[in-house]
């Protein structure tokens, strides 16, 4: 168990790094606490794992400190901080049975045996694979072999935190939900701080408490799933989260009011002191009505996704995604679109302008 | 490509009628031979299993067998075990894997009747730096063609300079595929360098070693020509391993009745002794 | 030019890998097979491709039989899951190569070229080699090089499975934009409900080997013909419990009974399975989900827009989805609301009771 501190943490793969794009890693300074669920989420090339690899030591980053619990880790070796990682393939000591491969870190570590036996059966048990310890670890599904990589992890009581590199990357897709909430049912039960790293948002939304969004090599935003989905601070993280993904337009501001493809348009952010810059709306598809006046759009394409509809239109060459119910109609090719206010912001640049009073969250 | 193509056995034909000159239509002769006895000028007599039966309970071919097995059961418990530490020690990444990987692979591109050459005149006890050497700066008495001590040990040493980058090659391919990740996951277990090796390297070795072994058995099995160059099967016979004394009987002798059997026999034990090492090794990966 | 299978099956040894199975594709929508890992939909797809034999049946293109023709006499396209292109060529190269083996005009090859490459986006990456490319763009390759042909079908082996998230996400749309107007039929594999809905078009589905159901998606979506074809497409899974028809109502246990409506007032007394999506199991009360189901909170996923709660009902596990956040509990004990006029029943031949 350990609180995790980033301390103006750069990489740059480059000894003699530049400018910043030579960066692999921009700036990442949080803290995480301890006893949490914590997802890294972003497209690949982001910076995620480069990130992953500096907390558990696997490489050395070139500026800032790591601290758990107050302690300089920084340059300390992964067996030196007590961390537990599951890869993104099954990592398992073929030749040894279950049983062997999760007492294998416990007796490299010169435990009684007694113990090591109460504390595999502890943990086999938790993850359901008590029947198969006797038997011989190269022969099980890769779920099940996934279950053992974790279970190394967890029989030792000094890991500060455990990390997870796309760990449901090799399962069969009608598994992955059962090994997604026994990890889950896993944090709820061991209580120890997680990392879990993917470019799957239902992976991350679903395991974490608070979720890291990064692309760039920068954090784009760290907050709670329900944070993310209803406030997005960059267009990035609206884009990237939810299904389909927040719709982004180029807006112009006028007169004090916003214009969306010659539409007045009412936001939830403040007008007042405007940063510089490329300005945009973000609307969530779930936000967006069809009526008979406001901004026009085009039909491309409606889509039965069962438990409702998504409709794609176009606004000159941009797509909106609209979410209607489940026996919504569509006649015509040529729609009107609606915006939330409340659920409408206003982006300079890709960030997020400051949302007015009344649209705060208390 | 599962789908059915009869025009495919055309192809395969050329194959077939040349493995047939070359090796069966010899095979059948050999076999020929091997049940009559003859005296030159085409005429045979039907002798059966006589010569089997007599090179069965020869002693002359009991002892060259023996020589024979200790011989390869001498190079395997070298050759593998310093092969796999060759390739430990071999780096994985950077600019000096493809030079050593060339120092490796020097010593076997040499036709093996030069090595016998090489290594003769290498030890000759007067001209040979190790003969020379092992005579006048370390003390030690060694002559191949007096001491027969001395001609094993030289024959030995030669294979293993000869044929241990071929498992030297064999294991690094096995070592190199196997992804980082498993080495990070050991090192977070807090296991030793003798734990690795053990529960991750070698069993992932598992398959080129099989390989490696069988051809490395099959290879000094067989051996001929460099002990040949080397000692002509001397001093005396210590070291006529099987191939030199069938060649003996076969050639010396013109004795082609026996030499075609023990031929025979010399096919049968190198077969079962294979598929016996190859069941052995490869029961594991069937379970 | 419409692709038939007739009775066809493939045995390896005493396994039956695909039970005979008859089904014709059109060209116009896309066709797709959806089913778990091993439900048979690569073999299925490689036995129309011409990679495999049939051990019986026909494969007939266009009414012309085919079934011993090998593939490169069928004029076909195949997209592997992992992506495929030649290393050593340009994309240039890549995309134009079947072209060029059919010694096809060079004007000819460049027009399409321009067009293909412009409809997949690839027009500054032509140069490139596959390797400098990303995930996404290499596979876009492998579909510009499947359709820069003018085949008369194209096979697409579950070809997003390897793409993040969102790539993924957009590829899929893009797709059937992709394959409109050119008369090909197009068969497509996955796992993935969701991507099937979204696809639209027919689809198969696969479960173990079989053809549960063959129709329009939205339809074997909304009338599965069996259990198999209902869970195929259910993402998170279906719920499933034995029940009983008695007396006008419908008895789940001695605990959960309800008078039956809808479809279930009319079924003859007996016992049933039921099947009910997720979606229609919500964690309170509204003016369809009237039925209460009590029971202990084991699991909860919640994701921004939507909250998951793996329940125990009775010996069972059920799952409720709902829309918006929902905050579950672990370890509590919740009443969970279920529509059950949206529920399936099945007898016991495993056929959807109507």
């Amino acid at each position: 168990m350990a609180k995790i501190k980033l301390d103006n943490i750069r990489h740059s793969y480059f000894p003699n790094p530049k400018s910043d794009d030579d960066f692999a890693l921009k700036r990442v300074h949080f803290d995480w606490e301890d006893g949490g669920a914590y997802a890294l989420l972003g497209p690949s090339g982001c910076g995620k794992t480069t990130l992953l690899n500096i907390i558990s030591g696997l490489l050395i980053p070139s500026h800032g400190k790591l601290q758990f619990d107050g302690q300089d880790v920084t340059r300390l070796s992964p067996k030196d901080r007590n961390i537990a990682q599951v890869f993104q393939f099954p990592v398992i000591y073929d030749t040894m049975t279950v049983y062997d491969n999760l007492a294998f870190p416990l007796r490299n570590r010169g435990v009684n045996e007694a113990k090591i036996d109460a504390k595999v059966r502890e943990i086999a048990a938790m993850l359901e694979i008590e029947d198969m310890l006797s038997k011989k670890a190269a022969g099980l599904s890769p779920d099940n072999k996934q279950k053992i990589s974790l279970g190394r992890g967890l029989v030792r009581e000094d890991v500060n935190v455990i990390m997870f590199d796309e760990p449901l990357t090799v399962i069969d897709p009608h598994l992955k939900w059962k090994l997604r909430s026994k990890l889950k049912e896993l944090h709820q039960q061991v209580k120890t701080t997680m990392i879990y790293v993917t470019h799957d948002q239902t992976e991350a939304l679903t395991f974490a408490d608070q979720v890291v969004v990064m692309n760039f090599g920068q954090v784009l935003q760290v907050g709670t799933p329900q944070a993310l989905f209803d406030c997005p601070e960059h267009t990035f993280v609206g884009h990237f989260i939810g299904s389909p993904g927040m719709n982004v337009l180029p807006a112009q501001v006028k007169d004090g009011q916003v214009w969306v493809a010659g539409q007045a348009v009412e936001v939830s952010s403040s007008l007042e002191s405007l940063p510089e810059g490329k300005l945009e709306i973000g609307v969530r598809p779930e936000y967006v009505r069809i009526s008979d006046t406001g901004v026009e759009a085009t039909v491309r394409n409606l889509m039965d996704v069962g438990r409702h509809k998504v409709l794609e239109t176009l606004v000159g060459d941009i797509k909106v995604h609209v979410v209607l119910g489940e026996n919504q109609q569509v006649s015509s090719d040529r729609v009107h679109l609606q915006f939330e206010p409340a659920n409408t912001r206003l982006y300079a640049e890709g960030w997020l302008v400051d949302l007015q009073h009344e649209f705060e969250e208390v | 490509m599962k789908t059915e193509n009869p025009r495919a056995w055309f192809l395969v034909l050329p194959v077939i009628l040349l493995v047939a000159f070359n090796a069966l239509i010899p095979l059948m002769t050999v076999v020929n031979y091997s049940v009559q006895e003859t005296f030159g000028n085409n005429v045979f007599f039907w002798q059966g299993v006589d010569w089997f039966e007599q090179i069965l309970h020869s002693e002359r071919f009991h002892a060259a067998l023996g020589r024979q097995f200790l011989f390869t059961g001498i190079i395997l418990a070298i050759e593998i075990p310093l092969g796999v530490a060759i390739a430990l020690a071999m780096p994985r990444k950077g600019i000096w894997v493809p030079v050593c990987l060339i120092l490796m692979a020097l010593p076997l591109l040499i036709p093996w009747n030069v090595v016998g050459a090489m290594w003769n005149i290498f030890t000759l006890p007067d001209i040979g730096l190790m003969g020379y050497g092992l005579n006048n700066w370390l003390g030690i008495e060694y002559d191949m063609t007096q001491s027969p001590l001395a001609a094993w040990v030289t024959i030995v040493v030669m294979d293993v300079w000869h044929w241990t980058s071929l498992v030297v090659l064999l294991a690094y391919a096995g070592l190199v595929s196997i992804p980082d990740a498993y080495y990070q996951a050991a090192e977070i277990d807090g296991a030793s360098k003798w734990s690795v090796f053990r529960f991750i390297q070698l069993p992932k070795m598992k398959q080129v070693l099989t390989i490696a072994v069988l051809l490395r058995f099959m290879d000094s099995f067989m051996i001929y020509t460099e002990p040949f160059v080397l000692t002509g099967g001397g001093p005396g016979n210590s070291t006529t391993l099987l191939s030199i004394d069938l060649v003996k009987v076969a050639l010396g002798q013109f004795d082609l009745g026996p030499a075609a059997a023990m031929s025979l026999i010399y096919f049968a034990i190198t077969l079962l002794v294979s598929w016996i090492f190859y069941t052995i090794m490869t029961k594991e990966s069937k379970e | 030019m419409k692709l038939e299978l007739r009775d066809v099956s493939k045995r390896v040894g005493a396994d039956i890998h695909i039970h005979e199975t008859s089904l014709v594709f059109e060209p116009g929508a896309f066709n797709v097979l959806l089913g778990a890992t091993n439900a048979g939909k690569t073999t299925l797809m490689k036995l129309m491709a011409g990679l495999d034999m049939p051990t019986s049946g026909q494969v007939l293109y266009g009414g012309v039989d085919m079934t011993k023709a090998p593939p490169q006499e069928r004029n076909i396209s195949f997209v592997h899951q992992f992506f495929i292109n030649y290393p050593h060529l340009s994309v240039r190269d890549n995309i134009t190569s079947p072209l060029r083996l059919a010694k096809v005009r060079p004007e000819e090859i460049k027009r399409r070229l321009d067009e293909t490459a412009d409809l997949l986006r690839l027009g500054p990456m032509l140069d490139r080699r596959p390797h400098e490319l990303s995930g996404g763009q290499q596979q876009r390759c492998a579909l510009a090089r499947a359709i820069i042909k003018d085949s008369s079908a194209v096979f697409l082996d579950e070809p997003l499975a390897n793409l993040d998230y969102k790539l993924r996400e957009e590829l899929r749309s893009e797709l059937p934009v992709i394959f409109s107007n050119r008369g090909a039929v197009v068969v497509y594999a996955t796992s993935e409900p969701a991507e099937a809905l979204m696809l639209g078009g027919y689809t198969a589905a696969m479960y173990e080997g079989h053809v549960s159901q063959f129709g329009v998606t939205s339809e074997v979506y909304r009338q599965p013909a069996n259990v198999n074809a209902a869970q195929v497409f259910s993402d998170p899974p279906l719920n499933v419990a034995q029940i009983e028809k008695r007396d006008g109502k419908v008895n789940l246990s001695k605990q959960f009974n309800w008078r039956a409506r809808g479809v279930a007032a009319d079924l003859p007394d007996g016992a049933y399975t039921l099947a009910v999506r997720p979606h229609f199991v919500r964690p309170a009360a509204d003016e369809s989900a009237q039925i209460p189901l009590h029971g202990e909170v084991r699991v909860t996923e919640l994701s921004g827009s939507e909250s998951v709660a793996h329940f125990n009902l009775g010996k069972d596990i059920w799952v409720s989805q709902s829309d918006g956040l929902h905050p579950y509990k672990v370890g509590e004990q919740h009443d969970f609301y279920l529509d059950d006029t949206r529920c399936f029943f099945f007898g016991a031949d495993g056929r959807r009771v109507v």
